[in-house]
């Protein structure tokens, strides 16, 4: 990163959040204002925690839940799948970004439970985090531990794939042909 | 509609007991609109002021299709909403007829895709095919006259064939292909 693209780093939740969690390494990064706090993930839930309990933080609003795949991309990223917490304080009118980074254990173009991608659901602290974190599983296959209903949302129950995964093939793998086909001359 | 200039004047006329039948069918269609995407936003056109899809007699848009005779598929079809519009089909009360709106809801359009119905006509008969992306609502009308063509020509849809009961799709059966390899992403 060359200089003139440096970001800086002087949004004040980085100082509060590095004097409640003296010891957890964070990293951090700024683009056109908006900051993101980069946390390890089993950090994550005690870092939103703090980001909605914390009188000086006071993120009340959930805003969005999102999963990322870094597959193939330009640049090198510290994990393959990435899940961004975007939070909003609407007393001090401030929107933040809490994200972690996360790397399969096992090849991912199956849906088989992988324990690498598990991280704590924030449902107990935002309600709404219910189905954008349903969304994420849907979509990238991240399960969120203690999520009070973790079923896929968009897609249907036995979908045999998480699609929006970068080496999911954009056409399926046949889940849309293979409906029972209903022939009208002999059905 | 112009019954009255071909009755003579003392009132009496000879015709067949279908041809009524079907030119009552034909002048009061009513649509269930199934709109899933932008062709539903046509779809509303039509119906308003000034394209007045009542003009054709098919002004009554049912949002229950029990009570209409006319069904619309405007917009792409899931894969999980094929169920639902195989239902829709299947509770509206016989004779019915199947419209296709726009390129989606014919063949899936632009959105080739995972999760969208290639074509709506794999899973429930459709009477009538109507181009475009969207298509322009002059489109729709002549695909409502055209299924009232079909009624003129055929009274009620032909059984058999296209027509024959189907079973209906409740769970995916699938069953899924090897993974491609080699794909990259640039």
């Amino acid at each position: 990163m060359s200089e003139a693209t440096k970001p800086t780093l002087d949004h004040p939740n980085f100082a509060v959040l590095k004097a409640l969690f003296p010891m957890r390494k964070f990293k951090a990064t700024e683009f056109r204002g908006e900051s993101t706090l980069i946390v390890e993930p089993t950090d994550l839930h005690d870092v939103l925690a703090a980001c909605k309990n914390d009188a000086k933080l006071n993120y009340n609003f959930l805003s969005d839940v999102v999963g990322i795949d870094y597959l193939n991309y330009p640049t090198p990223m510290p994990g393959r799948f990435a899940v961004v917490y975007i939070i909003e304080s609407f007393s001090r009118e401030d929107r933040f970004y809490v994200k972690t980074f996360l790397n399969p254990s096992i090849p991912t173009d199956g849906i088989v439970d992988d324990p690498a991608l598990h991280i704590r659901s924030a449902c107990d602290l935002w309600a709404g985090a219910e189905w954008p974190e349903r969304e994420v599983f849907d979509m990238f296959g991240i399960r969120f531990d203690g999520h009070p209903d973790l079923r896929r949302i968009l897609t249907w129950e036995e979908f045999p794939g998480h699609p929006l995964r970068k080496d999911y093939p954009v056409r399926g793998r046949g889940e849309r042909e293979s409906y029972r086909m209903v022939d009208r001359t002999t059905a | 509609m112009g019954l009255e200039a071909a009755l003579p004047v003392d009132g009496f006329m000879t015709t067949q007991l279908r041809r009524v039948i079907g030119w009552a069918r034909r002048n009061s269609l009513w649509p269930m609109p199934f709109a899933t995407a932008c062709c539903g936003i046509e779809l509303m056109a039509t119906a308003c002021s000034r394209f007045d899809l009542a003009r054709f007699g098919a002004e009554v848009m049912r949002f229950s299709p029990r009570q209409s005779d006319l069904l619309i598929v405007a917009g792409r079809i899931s894969a999980k909403m094929m169920p639902v519009l195989q239902h829709t089909y299947a509770q509206m009360p016989e004779p019915k007829w199947v419209i296709s709106m726009g390129a989606c809801a014919s063949t899936g359009g632009v959105f080739d895709t995972y999760a969208v119905v290639q074509g709506c006509d794999q899973f429930i008969p459709v009477d009538v095919y109507i181009p475009g992306c969207p298509p322009r609502p002059e489109q729709l009308i002549e695909g409502v006259m055209a299924i009232q063509r079909l009624i003129d020509e055929q009274g009620l849809p032909p059984p058999g064939g296209k027509r024959k009961p189907f079973g209906i799709v409740l769970q995916p059966n699938f069953a899924p292909r090897p993974q491609p390899v080699g794909l990259t992403v640039s």
